[in-house]
């Protein structure tokens, strides 16, 4: 079983790698990382955290939008894309299970995504603390915000092969993929706030808010790392949220998120006729 | 005969409103090479997709070297070949073989023999993007030997290929049938079918209406043979009158007469005289066979 997860995992590697897609993915990483490190040296003295403090609090942010957007366009097109081609059909009439397929892709394409954010925000990270904003505090939310960006990716990946596999083509997958974006990053915390202001400080906003926020990976994400690090937290302001909840909650529904999507992913294309 | 590789039992598939196949019966044995016939739409692949447990089976039941398709011993078994193979386009060709190989637990070591014995060793490190149909196809026949299948699918394995590569691609068939692997054949292309298989079977709408040696279904089948009389002159219409054909051209009749009429049919016209100045005779061929067979037509 593992021979052929890591035999499709080694093909799935070398496709990333030749069609640019690693390239890519580290380039935006490393871009995104760095702008948000130089610009976030000029407010450092007022809020009296350091320079690499208020430049992973920004990366959190980045990170929300991106790690989910790059871990989708990795997905989307790799149980539809391969069933419209005809090659999904031949692949399984050899002895590898749907699910060790999906795992080999995973495995393939969570490598690809940890590399391009281990560069992107180690090369930020590096570059605040040649200008000298770093303390341990501050690498240890680095190395959190890098290992929390993978599985907030990790989750992504496998909501795109699950919309992969249900979608029936790969520009279906697409746009299904982009709605899912929509809805998890940005519609999803709209109609939190809606609530919130609608609710005026009730009982909804006491009680189901912070787990219905905890509920989405990408905003467990944004509360794992705002709730372990006062700096980040006062960097962001989400340390409302953040404290009305267990500290457990986020981490649980951001490692769960994954394993969830995985199941998903596969019930889905168990049901796929290629 | 060898053993039984593949059986299939009464299978039926239907989709929606559609009886894709219906109650379709048939053997497979090591060594054979049977051709799978049948018009666009007639079930042909749905049936290889069914025996690959691919789409399921409404109704029926196949068994696969003993097993269920789908199944992992039924895949080891098997071999596949799709109608339109497309392979990821950034890969070399060896590195999709390399795969293949190591998913069907074949000796990786093996791959650049395949490679070679289909024409594409020169072409093994090239990307499979650069590669042109029949290249693609052949490789898409390299994965067929891997591991020395017991059955063999092959849909349509001929379309894209030149003259010189279809011989080869029998050629190997051939090979495979003599190592014991049982072959079926989807194919549109008659003329080869008719020298390089060993059994006939065709689909019609879901159904199987034909399966036999081509010798069995030419005799069951009874078709006409067609004898072309050329006229002396402009003597056509009085054949037209004394046989009952059918004029083509101002100067011939176009004769239909069953088998064992031919010679009744030949001395008739000889006594005609010099009325008549040639005759040429037409035995039906595997196409009139094919067309009797998988239109219901009945002349
Ligand atoms: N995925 C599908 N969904 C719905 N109908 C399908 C599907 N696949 C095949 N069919 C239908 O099943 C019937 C048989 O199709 P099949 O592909 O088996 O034909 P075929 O004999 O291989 O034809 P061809 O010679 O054109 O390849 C057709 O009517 C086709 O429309
Ligand atoms: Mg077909």
């Amino acid at each position: 079983m593992i021979r052929r997860i890591l035999a499709v995992a080694m093909i799935e590697a070398t496709i990333t790698r030749r069609n640019r897609w690693l390239l890519m993915a580290t380039v935006i990483m490393v871009l995104f990382a760095v702008a948000l490190t130089l610009a976030g040296s000029a407010p450092t003295g007022t809020l009296g955290v350091n320079m690499l403090t208020v430049s992973v609090a920004s990366m959190t942010t980045l990170s929300v939008y991106l790690a989910p957007l790059l871990a989708l366009m990795m997905a989307f097109d790799s149980i539809a894309g391969e069933a419209e081609r005809g090659g999904l059909g031949l692949l399984l009439s050899y002895p590898v299970s749907r699910a060790e397929i999906l795992l080999g892709k995973f495995v393939a394409h969570l490598s690809a995504l940890a590399f391009a954010m281990i560069v992107g925000f180690g090369v930020a990270g590096g570059l605040a603390a040649v200008q000298g904003g770093v303390d341990a505090a501050s690498l240890v939310a680095l190395v959190r915000l890098i290992l929390t960006s993978i599985l907030l990716g990790a989750a992504f990946l496998a909501l795109g092969y699950m919309l992969s596999a249900l979608a029936g083509s790969a520009t279906g997958a697409a746009g299904l993929s982009a709605g899912l974006w929509m809805v998890f990053v940005v519609l999803y915390d709209l109609g939190l706030l809606g609530a919130v202001v609608f609710d005026a400080g009730g009982w909804f906003t006491q009680t189901l808010f912070p787990w219905a926020l905890a509920a989405n990976p990408a905003d467990a994400f944004r509360l794992w790392n705002v709730a372990a690090s006062d700096g980040v937290a006062m960097a962001t302001g989400l340390s409302g949220a953040a404290s009305a909840l267990p500290d457990w909650v986020a981490p649980t529904s951001l490692l769960l998120w994954p394993v969830l999507a995985l199941l998903l992913a596969r019930y889905f294309f168990e049901r796929l006729e290629p | 005969m060898g053993e039984i590789v593949l059986n299939i039992e009464n299978a039926g598939k239907s989709r929606a409103a559609l009886q894709v196949l219906d109650g379709v019966s048939l053997n497979a044995a090591t060594g054979q090479r049977i051709a799978l016939l049948g018009h666009n739409g007639a079930g042909k692949s749905t049936l290889m997709k069914a025996v690959l447990g691919l789409t399921p089976l409404s109704a029926g039941r196949i068994s696969v070297a003993g097993s269920a398709p789908g199944s992992a011993a039924a895949r080891a078994a098997t071999a596949y070949l799709p109608e339109a193979v497309a392979f990821h386009k950034s890969l070399t060709g060896r590195e999709q073989l390399t795969l293949f190989a190591r998913l069907a637990d074949c000796p990786v070591a093996q791959v650049a023999g395949y490679l070679d014995r289909v024409g594409l060793s020169e072409a093994a490190d090239r990307r499979i993007g650069t590669y042109s149909k029949g290249m693609r196809q052949r490789l898409g026949l390299a994965q067929v030997l891997l591991g020395r299948p017991k059955l063999a699918l092959l849909d349509e394995p001929t379309s894209g290929l030149d003259p010189i590569s279809r011989h080869e691609l029998y050629a190997i068939i051939d090979e495979m049938a003599e190592l014991g692997t049982a072959v079926l054949i989807a194919s549109h292309t008659l003329t080869e079918v008719e020298a390089r298989t060993d059994r006939i079977a065709i689909l019609r709408a879901g159904r199987l209406v034909a399966d036999d040696t081509l010798e069995n279904l030419t005799l069951r089948a009874g078709l006409p043979t067609r004898l072309r009389i050329r006229a002396n002159g402009d003597a056509a219409g009085r054949i037209v009158d004394a046989t009952g054909g059918t004029r083509v051209n101002g100067m011939s009749v176009d004769l239909l007469c069953a088998p064992e009429r031919k010679m009744t049919e030949l001395r008739r016209l000889s006594a005609m005289g010099d009325v008549v100045a040639d005759i040429e005779m037409h035995p039906p061929r595997l196409e009139d066979l094919y067309r009797h067979y998988s239109t219901g037509e009945n002349h």
